[in-house]
């Protein structure tokens, strides 16, 4: 079988998967698989974009999925009346001196002499900043927060189309990842994945605590809609001209209008996966995309040819942390609020590695592959270890102890499903499904 | 100025808690830093090795609490660890039969070998969901305290009391015994010192006629050993939660990177250092100052430099500085 027959039919075998989902069980648990699997086909290209092409191992990818989607907030929420006067424009101000603070630091660790005198005189401007930038931040952050505690206490958004916010959430997640990839990229690759590791815990601790920001665990809800795309249900039940088309269909008006909010979805998130599969293509084919692919494969020769490997790596850390940034803002339009504490590395992580892994690292086809093929498995891998469990358990007698154990521990089979399918996949098949040509 | 209600506060509030955080993450590191000095890769399993380890002495104690037998004072867990460290040897030693030989045949790259590890930690983490469930269990029992509060305060007569919990003597004892013997054995014993051969030069020790998969599969008991032990005592101390081992791969990284991977010693301090940094820098300091400043300069706010959910940004942080300027850990370690 040739090359393109079997990958065209790998991709058929998927989305047999999710109509055989929309047959049996139902058209909306279907299109919510398809949705997903965009966004996490969106993530997996960013990942396979550091991985694949370069050989940096992120396993931070859960915190600029976070930081997309506290670009929506940021973006495309409504202003909260009276918290910029309140306080607003005290916290950047205080954040404005942490950050001089910071760089007077870098500036004096780099400009002194060193000695005594240079250790004394950073400890010292540490310090006078720290308790400068807590003494402007602290009141002002208690103003913003007593703002009607109940359904606001922060700044909010600045209230533009939510559109905007996805390449927002691309350009916030690219300059945190700027930073990061300026201290942490020098690192050996397991120190990486450590550094990742913590920053993306501590975005989340951040995005969880500071109320005044995205209003912590209280979640931000009520996320507009990319509207005239995607639709209100409620609006679309009143339109004559909706409920006609849905009757000509044979679906009634409530069944009908949730589908179509969800395909306006599927529409706008293909549409970016598809520009940033071409993107990532082009990357690949073009002579960018045969030097990083130099540089993962032997640093040294591709030094000794001439190439800054420092700057490249930078370069593509920031590109792939900006795509998953996107997925992330996209994610929390869908979900139309931000939930900090759903953050967990494991499914926002960890998951998308073995997405990219399972389908194919180094291959922008094979990650998308991944992406849709293992977010079907994580949804339906429930159902089905719930039935596997009935199964077994039959012949127990009723209401045995160890039966309802087994029924109840099904959810779990989950992650050690997906532990399954990674180590089977990186002994038998390394390269992945669609294998790097 | 009140020095000594000070010195009271603050052993009560930094200092013991600090003490068996410290011998806990130390447990940890060193598990982490064995693997990294033997196997040569960073064990992204390891805080889901812990949570296993744990989990076994959680459900043995409560069949020995079941059948009625206890340790008096102290902890029916203690009694549970011995089990506990067989079954996680058990574990980890299928595992290795399983999954890693096949890697450390085909000699792939550390980076391979971390990622492999990534699929061992979801198996782990769904075994351990799937037999105990997500939520929180306690298991301890026996005496609460050696020095509660009260008594504390009657003996001395202080304003502040202090008071040790009995499971934070138990993990500083466990933790002293744990490290010595693991020292004796590393220095003193043919099989510990062909495993720090084996570490410091792989060709050297094969040449030397050292078995590598007996180095290898001394090194899985022993990391097994000492990651139960890490899982229990801090299950004992705090509460047992899987996700929490899970989280706690971060501090124990940031332990092991900090002392020098592939350094036992340096895993021991490591371990010390991230816990008091996080505990002073997360604790609130208002009550210790008080006592020391005068009436007038008393503070008013808490004095607490960062919240106690940055925690994480604590290790972090440290991790990131000695990285920075002593590339290698503090105490010499090793690069792959």
């Amino acid at each position: 079988m040739s090359e393109p027959v079997k990958n065209t039919l790998l991709f058929a075998v998927v989305g047999a998967l999710i109509l055989l989902t929309g047959f049996t069980q139902s058209w909306n648990a279907a299109i919510l698989i398809l949705n997903m699997g965009l966004i996490s086909a969106v993530m997996a290209i960013g990942v396979n974009l550091q991985w694949g092409f370069a050989g940096l191992f992120n396993v931070g990818v859960m915190g600029f999925v976070a930081l997309g989607g506290l670009a929506v907030v940021l973006f495309s929420t409504p202003t909260t009346p009276g918290a910029w006067s309140a306080g607003g424009f005290g916290i950047i101000l205080a954040l404005l001196l942490g950050a001089a603070t910071v760089v007077a630091t870098v500036l004096v660790a780099q400009k002194m002499p060193r000695g005594r005198l240079r250790t004394l005189t950073i400890i010292g401007i540490l310090i006078v900043g720290f308790f400068v930038y807590r003494a402007v931040f602290d009141p002002n952050v208690a103003a913003v927060e007593a703002i009607d505690p109940a359904i606001a206490g922060h700044l909010g958004g600045l209230n533009l189309p939510v559109l905007l916010a996805w390449p927002a959430g691309g350009l916030l997640a690219a300059g945190a990842a700027w930073l990061i990839g300026k201290t942490a990229l020098g690192l050996r690759s397991d120190y990486l994945a450590i550094a990742t590791l913590g920053i993306a815990e501590i975005i989340i601790a951040v995005l969880k605590n500071e109320d005044w920001l995205a209003r912590g665990v209280k979640n931000v809800y009520g996320i507009p809609r990319p509207a005239p795309v995607v639709g209100y249900e409620v609006e679309l039940q009143q339109d004559p001209g909706f409920v006609a088309r849905a009757e000509w269909l044979g679906l009634d008006p409530v069944t009908a209008s949730t589908l179509s909010v969800k395909l306006g979805y599927s529409l706008l998130f293909a549409i970016v996966l598809l520009m940033l599969l071409w993107m990532a293509q082009m990357a690949l084919r073009s002579p960018w995309g045969r030097m990083m692919r130099a540089i993962r494969d032997n640093e040294v020769a591709a030094e000794a040819m001439g190439k800054d490997v420092t700057r490249r790596h930078l370069q593509i850390f920031v590109l792939g942390s900006a795509i998953c940034g996107i997925a992330g803002a996209m994610m929390t339009t869908l979900d139309g609020q931000l939930t900090p504490s759903a953050y967990q590395p494991l499914r926002f992580t960890f998951l998308v590695w073995v997405m990219v892994i399972v389908g194919g690292s180094g291959n922008n086809f094979g990650a998308v592959l991944g992406a849709f093929l293992i977010w079907f498995l994580w949804v339906q891998v429930e159902p089905i270890g719930l039935w596997l469990m009935n199964l077994i358990t039959a012949g127990m007698p009723d209401g045995s102890a160890l039966r309802e154990h087994l029924i109840d521990s099904a959810a779990h089979m989950r992650l050690f499903t997906m532990g399954l399918i990674l180590l089977i996949v990186l002994r038998f098949s390394p390269r992945g499904l669609i294998p790097e040509k | 100025m009140d020095f000594l209600n000070a010195l009271v506060a603050l052993s009560n509030f930094v200092l013991v808690p600090a003490i068996a955080y410290g011998s806990q993450l130390a447990l940890g590191a060193l598990g982490v830093t064995l693997i990294y000095g033997i196997l040569r890769f960073s064990n992204f399993a390891h805080g889901d090795t812990m949570a296993f380890g744990a989990m076994i002495a959680v459900l043995v104690t409560w069949g020995l609490q079941a059948a009625g037998i206890s340790f008096g004072p102290l902890p029916t867990a203690l009694l549970a660890l011995p089990f506990a460290i067989l079954g996680c040897i058990v574990l980890v030693l299928i595992t290795d039969r399983l999954v890693y030989r096949f890697y450390r045949e085909q000699k792939a790259k550390p980076v391979i070998l971390v990622i492999v590890s990534m699929g061992v930690m979801f198996i782990m983490n769904g075994l351990v969901r799937f037999i105990i469930g997500p939520d929180d269990q306690r298991f301890s029992d026996g005496a609460r305290f050696i020095v509660s509060a009260r008594d504390f305060k009657e003996m001395t007569g202080l304003r502040e009391g202090l008071a040790i919990k009995t499971s934070q003597g138990i993990t500083v004892i466990v933790a002293v015994v744990a490290v010595a013997l693991l020292f004796w054995f590393l220095n003193k014993t043919r099989t510990g010192k062909s495993m720090r051969a084996y570490s410091d030069n792989e060709d050297l020790a094969l040449l030397s006629g050292i078995n590598p998969e007996r180095v290898v599969m001394i090194t899985w008991v022993i990391v097994a050993a000492l990651a139960t032990t890490a899982g229990v005592l801090y299950g004992l101390d705090k509460s047992f939660k899987p996700f929490v081992y899970f989280q706690l791969l971060l501090p124990i990284f940031a332990s092991a990177i900090v002392g020098g991977l592939g350094n036992p010693l340096g895993a021991i301090a490591g371990g010390f250092i991230i816990a008091f940094s996080e505990v002073t820098i997360t604790y609130a300091w208002k009550k210790v100052l008080t006592y020391l400043a005068p009436e007038q300069l008393a503070p008013s706010g808490l004095v607490q430099l960062l919240s106690t959910d940055y925690k994480f940004a604590v290790s972090f942080v440290i991790l990131l500085i000695v990285l920075l300027f002593k590339p290698t850990g503090l105490f010499k370690g090793k690069a792959v």
